[in-house]
């Protein structure tokens, strides 16, 4: 059930060349990609294909060689606080910081004074509720991504990038977060664009499954996705979920050099 | 419209972390806060024990041996002039040492944390001041203080100068390797909410190099309080010290005097190091 909205996030022919001891790295070839309003996008490729890099290129971290990525149709040149959040490989929490002040660190740098019904909500359905005042140590894996969802949730970014967010947790927790995420974008209707290397989780999540090739990062295919929604484990034990990881999973391995997770 | 952030090397992202040696000052700060203490009233006891028996053990191998007190202070007697005349002999002069002391560091740790915030930050300037922050890490201070004196007179400063020389480039050393740590990740985060520079350091750079600045603050006081008293052995003020007291009663053959100025110092030392203990279990045992 696509939503073809308008294209609220695009890249068009974003290149990256990055300048290393060894020489230049081409992380990312003329990649042209179009991410409609309310779309959840998985961008899925082998380990250092720079879908990072396309990522850091989409929030405005890193800037490209060449090529542009459009925000609502204006160039990105910068971070964009306001309309982008982002949700890193690990939790990344500050680990000085007990879960309710990590939470409240964007509205620090921001200067605005916390959302504490949103937050309190947002603590609610991710099953944080109680654990303010521990710190991140104190927490398992998964409770400090949760964490970290809450922290780009609170913000009320129109756009959510996640790196490999679920990469480190175990299959059984990837499996719950998944879910979790669903449900809350479900809710909210955020315009995502989820990295990852697991061709499963890829295609459990999103809308449409972009596939990269390895360095240079360049566009192989787009993937349709139709299951429906909501979304449950029991369908990807279904022939056809199965059938879509063969499928993609072929045509990355004729692509070249491969390392995509299946589960 | 924003410009892309500077503070983000144009690397490939990589989120690996350093060894973790390299984090490591040249005191291992797991080892300070992971000291663990007595808990259970048998263990109290024992160390209490163990206290008593080698205090009245010494004073007994001393009686026994017939040790004349000016060889070496019996431990009744020390501690006998230290409550006796704590208030007359001694206070006066740790008061001094405590002044040189206290003054001098907080001059030179401002100094050496301000430095190390700037070192790390421009390697040029890093270039430029390292000799001259290795001379004075590895020349002792004490060695300047008979020219101090002469220099600057006879009253505190002198001293104070050269506890300032000796506590700054430790708090420097140890808060640049803590303002050196950089979290690329930490660093993304605070970018992509809009963070600026100066955000970025007072909320990511400055709690990261927390735990090592505190071992700076503790190695500089060490250096501090050796610089103060041995700087007063070599030439006090006219106020004396606790250090030319040292001087002054082993002079007089007074061991049980000169007993009592060790132990204060002893303590003073132990003090600080506690005072560490605590400033480090409560802002940097998230590392621990």
């Amino acid at each position: 059930m696509t939503k073809p909205g308008a294209a609220k996030l695009r890249t068009v022919e974003a290149t990256k060349i990055y300048e290393t001891k060894s020489g230049p790295v081409n992380a990312l070839e003329a990649f042209t990609v179009d991410i409609h309003d309310g779309e959840f996008v998985c961008i899925l490729g082998p380990s250092g294909c720079g879908k990072t890099t396309l990522l850091w290129a989409m929030s405005g971290l890193h800037a490209l060689t060449s090529g542009q990525v459009l925000l609502d149709g204006e160039p990105i040149t910068g971070p964009r606080p306001h309309e982008i959040g982002m949700i890193f490989q690990e939790a990344n929490l500050l680990p000085w910081r007990n879960l309710r002040q990590n939470i409240e660190f964007p509205f620090e740098i921001k200067g605005t004074s916390p959302d504490r019904t949103r937050v309190a909500g947002l603590l609610e359905a991710t099953g944080l509720t109680g654990f303010e005042g521990a710190m991140p140590r104190e927490l398992s894996g998964g409770m400090q991504q949760r964490a970290s969802i809450v922290r780009a949730l609170a913000q009320d970014p129109a756009v959510l990038l996640m790196d490999e967010p679920f990469g480190a947790l175990d299959a059984f927790t990837r499996d719950e977060m998944n879910l979790l995420l669903l449900e809350l974008w479900s809710e909210t209707r955020k315009t995502v664009a989820f990295v990852t290397h697991n061709i499963g989780e890829a295609i459990f999540l999103a809308d449409r499954v972009v596939v990269m090739t390895s360095r240079p990062g360049r566009l192989a295919r787009i993937y349709e996705i139709d299951l429906p929604r909501p979304r449950t484990i029991e369908m990807t034990f279904e022939p056809q979920f199965i059938a879509q990881i063969q499928e993609i999973k072929r045509a990355v391995e004729a692509g070249g050099p491969h390392a995509l997770e299946v589960e | 419209m924003n410009q892309v952030p500077t503070e983000l090397r144009d690397d490939i992202p990589s989120f690996e972390e350093k060894p973790d040696s390299q984090d490591r000052g040249p005191i291992d700060w797991t080892g300070l806060t992971s000291i663990s203490t007595a808990k259970s009233a048998l263990e109290i006891g024992t160390i209490i024990a163990v206290a008593v028996a080698v205090f009245f053990g010494v004073e007994a191998i001393l009686r026994v041996t017939d040790t004349p007190t000016y060889v070496f202070p019996r431990p009744t007697d020390v501690v006998q002039t230290l409550v006796a005349d704590f208030g007359s002999l001694y206070a006066p002069h740790l008061w001094v040492t405590m002044q040189e002391f206290l003054i001098g560091l907080a001059i030179g740790s401002t100094i050496g944390l301000v430095l190390a915030a700037v070192i790390t930050q421009k390697p040029f300037v890093e270039k430029v001041v390292a000799p001259y922050i290795i001379a004075m890490v590895t020349t002792p201070m004490i060695a300047l203080v008979p020219f101090l004196r002469l220099k600057l007179g006879f009253g505190l400063f002198p001293i104070v100068f050269a506890v300032a020389l000796a506590s700054g480039p430790m708090v420097l050393i140890n808060a640049a390797t803590g303002f050196r740590r950089t979290d690329l990740a930490k660093i993304a985060l605070a970018r992509s909410y809009g963070a600026s520079t100066f955000q970025i350091f007072r909320k990511i750079r400055f709690p990261l190099a927390l735990p090592m600045i505190i071992v700076g603050f503790m190695v500089g006081s060490i250096f501090g309080l050796l610089t103060a008293v041995g700087g007063e052995m070599v030439a006090a003020s006219e106020k004396g010290g606790l250090g030319q007291r040292l001087v002054f009663f082993s002079s007089l053959v007074q061991m049980d005097k000169f007993g009592a100025v060790i132990l204060i110092i002893a303590a003073l030392g132990v003090a600080i190091y506690v005072l560490f203990y605590f400033i480090g279990k409560r802002w940097a045992s998230w590392e621990a």
